[in-house]
């Protein structure tokens, strides 16, 4: 067994797959994904975000689904999806008002993603869940309760 | 770095869905360890999905998204063998790039 060379291939393994990958130009240099909203998941209350997300007060709208357990056991893990049948959806939002920050996720869909996403979140008490959904440069949302028997936010 | 993503892709009817799990602590900063210290935030704060060279999902991530976390869309188009990548940076500036073709 070749120990150094193993221990070089390990060593050597984090940078090269890196430069390896900025060749390739997956990863530019500073490649900067955009620039993560601070002031919106910083904000405490609903209208704060809302506001942080530029979104107004959104119209509540049927065509707007979110989706998620009436009652979870486990707070730190709640599978919620937001879904929408609404036209040229641009961005989607997972708002969780009882959290300390509501905002919990936002997603930008470029042309040809479909207003579908899935994901899990964390819940420190029972709560309304709102589906935030811009469409044709509008706000629309949904809401939905879901009832944590068990905190995910707590020590 | 952190561990790889599992990443899994399927096309149906010309729509792509693609399944990510993140692997990460996602830390809130909320937490106290048993010395009674906050345990500082430590999450996911971008990511972003693409098809050969188009980006198909830019999101942000709060540190309320659970942790290794699960992430599901989908997109239209999209052929078998194309590649998927999908890249997250966290708050501590560590990112990580994983990628898959559409099976």
């Amino acid at each position: 067994m070749n120990n150094q060379r193993r221990n070089v291939l390990k060593a050597g393994s984090g940078a090269a797959l890196m430069a390896v990958l900025a060749a390739a130009g997956i990863i530019t240099p500073g490649m900067a994904l955009a620039d993560w909203n601070k002031a919106a998941f910083d904000a405490k209350s609903m209208a704060d975000t809302l506001k942080a997300l530029g979104a107004g007060t959104p119209v509540d709208s049927k065509d707007v689904q979110v989706t998620g357990p009436d009652i979870a056991e486990n707070g730190a893990v709640v599978p919620v999806g937001v879904a929408s049948s609404l036209p040229n959806v641009s961005m989607v939002a997972i708002l969780i008002e009882k959290n300390p920050n509501a905002l919990a996720a936002s997603f930008v869909l470029p042309e040809g993603t479909e207003a579908n996403v899935q994901t899990r979140v964390k819940m420190g008490q029972t709560s309304n869940i709102y589906a935030l959904v811009k469409s044709d440069g509008k706000f629309f949302m949904a809401t939905k309760e879901i009832k944590v028997t068990l905190g995910g936010c707590g020590g | 770095m952190g561990n790889p993503m599992k990443i899994r892709a399927a096309n149906k009817d010309g729509v792509t869905e693609v399944k990510v799990l993140v692997s990460h602590e996602m830390e809130t900063g909320q937490r106290k360890d048993s010395a009674g210290a906050i345990v500082p935030a430590w999450f996911i704060t971008e990511l972003t999905a693409k098809h050969n060279d188009k980006l198909v999902l830019s999101s942000e991530f709060g540190p309320s998204v659970s942790k290794n976390p699960y992430l599901a869309f989908k997109f239209k188009g999209g052929v078998k063998g194309d590649k998927i990548v999908v890249s997250w940076k966290d708050n501590k500036g560590d990112t990580r790039s994983d990628e898959a073709v559409i099976g």
